[in-house]
């Protein structure tokens, strides 16, 4: 028990003298997930106001598809990235594996579900009326898509929170795919693995913190988000 | 309060089944070993004959050395064998460990590219070979993870003089196998234990160009927890496998153990620490 308290001393002693190694895995962390996220959003977005208010053949299988793929597992991902990427896989010119852009397309396949199903149902609580109006008032196509992407708003950005809460806790793909290379592509999970594993625990609960305040931040987010979404 | 926590995880634990049953149970020895040591495959090959003529089942954990020696230091297992001579003779010394004893060595070597930029092939000397490595600001992958292997190679670093640039150097902070592949992808040096290089040559486009140096000499120790200190150890389990492990046959068994038709470990049956205990 006192190890515990111990290290958690520790780990506050770290987080509040502003440790630079630890500083740097937080960084890295953010940094990727965010370029992830951001990356995806726009194809996300296109593709569920396509599945939203389009009308084709095959729309509710892709809906099923993206649906089933919530449930893609990190280490799944990070296996299949890895092999493409690796040396010897279809990818190996490219050179990205261990790299952050590799990380990055790893989190991108994982996150791109999660954008797609949560903004597809907030754009399918959008009026198609909106849609008509726009259009009857002499907006392009792609005006009136992002009239009804304004509409539905606030579960457009609940559904970019969810994304990057999902990725930025995820271990599976950015260890098996990043390397856990120190200073360029450990981030806080694969560092929170290797301090465990080293039997260093402090660092590993100093970054937990960081990770549980984050999502503590997200959730608010999420929630005052879906609040105003709801209200409307 | 905290005896209360500790006594609602216990009950927690013991209504789940958890570790009701494996604690401070005689009939399993929990050995904590090192990934490089699972890896080589020498303990599927030397424990079922401890098993099969000792009232015993072994456990394994195999993480990293740090890791191994804390898990003995907290009591967490009973027994461990790993391969970083100072940090067990500090436990011994603290007390947390006993019954010390050499069990074998192999080696390390150091390996890299085919096309050897750094121009290392045949370099015996490691201290010369990690400056060659540095000049030639070559990649070098780092474990990093406090294993035997990376205290290994930060001595080496040390007796050569000289540090590598900080651009050109990356921890990893995993295990052997991982290293190996990671220098493969990036065309880096980087220093690894014999077996796991044999276990993971055919995969990867390296090439040992560095070894035969005394100061990479790898011994590997065991001993037990302080069942002074911990009494809830199968401390009889642990000292019948150190017992067999140094004996005569033992010994022979991990002679005889090859991968390739390379032995992997020259056995130590009179080890420089054998009146420990």
């Amino acid at each position: 028990m006192s190890q515990l308290l111990d290290s958690t001393r520790e780990a506050l002693g770290l987080l509040i003298t502003g440790d630079p190694a630890l500083w740097t895995i937080i960084h890295i962390s953010f940094s990727v997930s965010l370029r992830a996220v951001l990356v995806s959003a726009p194809f996300a977005f296109l593709i569920a106001f396509a599945l939203a208010h389009g009308r084709f053949r095959g729309r509710r299988a892709l809906v099923s598809t993206f649906n089933t793929l919530l449930a893609l597992p990190a280490v799944v991902v990070g296996l299949t990235v890895y092999m493409l990427l690796s040396r010897n896989g279809p990818l190996g010119d490219w050179k990205l594996l261990f790299t952050q852009t590799g990380m990055v397309i790893g989190q991108i396949i994982l996150c791109f579900p999660l954008l797609v199903a949560i903004s597809h149902s907030a754009l399918q609580t959008a009026e198609r009326r909106t849609w008509e109006t726009a259009i009857t008032l002499g907006a392009s196509p792609l005006q009136a898509m992002l009239t009804v992407m304004y509409e539905v708003r606030y579960g457009l950005v609940a559904a970019l929170i969810a994304s990057f809460g999902r990725v930025i806790a995820e271990v599976g793909a950015s260890m098996m795919i990043g390397g856990n290379i120190l200073n360029y592509t450990r981030n806080i999970t694969t560092a929170i693995a290797l301090e465990t594993s080293k039997g260093a625990f402090a660092q590993g609960i100093a970054l937990g913190i960081i990770l549980l305040l984050s999502a503590l931040l997200l959730n608010f987010g999420l929630g005052f988000m879906q609040g105003k979404g709801a209200m409307r | 309060m905290f005896s209360l926590v500790k006594s609602t995880c216990l009950t927690l634990l013991i209504l789940s089944g958890g570790i009701s049953g494996s604690y401070a149970d005689t009939t399993f020895i929990r050995m904590a070993t090192t990934t490089s040591t699972e890896n080589s495959g020498l303990l599927d090959y030397l424990l079922p004959r401890f098993e099969s003529s000792h009232p015993y089942k072994v456990k394994v954990i195999s993480v990293g050395t740090g890791k191994a020696l804390r898990l003995l230091r907290e009591g967490d297992v009973d027994v461990v064998l790993v391969h970083a001579r100072a940090a067990e003779e500090q436990l011994v010394s603290e007390g947390f460990g006993v019954g010390r004893r050499d069990v074998m060595y192999n080696d390390f070597v150091i390996v890299g590219p085919a096309d050897d930029p750094a121009k290392l092939q045949g370099t015996r000397d490691a201290s010369a070979a990690m400056n060659m490595i540095a000049d030639s600001h070559s990649l070098f992958i780092s474990r990093g993870d406090d294993s035997g292997t990376h205290k290994k190679e930060l001595s080496l670093w040390k007796q050569a003089g000289i540090q590598p640039a900080s651009d050109r150097y990356r921890e990893i902070g995993q295990g052997m196998g991982k290293a190996l592949q990671i220098a493969a992808e990036l065309q880096a040096y980087t220093l690894t234990d014999r077996g796991t290089w044999l276990s993971y040559r055919d995969k990867l486009p390296l090439k040992i160009l560095a070894e035969g140096d005394p100061q990479l000499f790898n011994p590997y120790g065991i001993m037990a927890a302080n069942p002074d200190k911990y009494t809830d150890t199968n401390h009889a389990g642990a000292i019948a496998l150190i017992e067999w492990i140094t004996s005569t046959p033992a010994q022979h068994w991990i002679a005889t153990y090859t991968i390739g038709g390379q032995q992997l470990f020259v056995p130590m049956p009179h080890g420089i620490n054998a009146q420990a205990k």
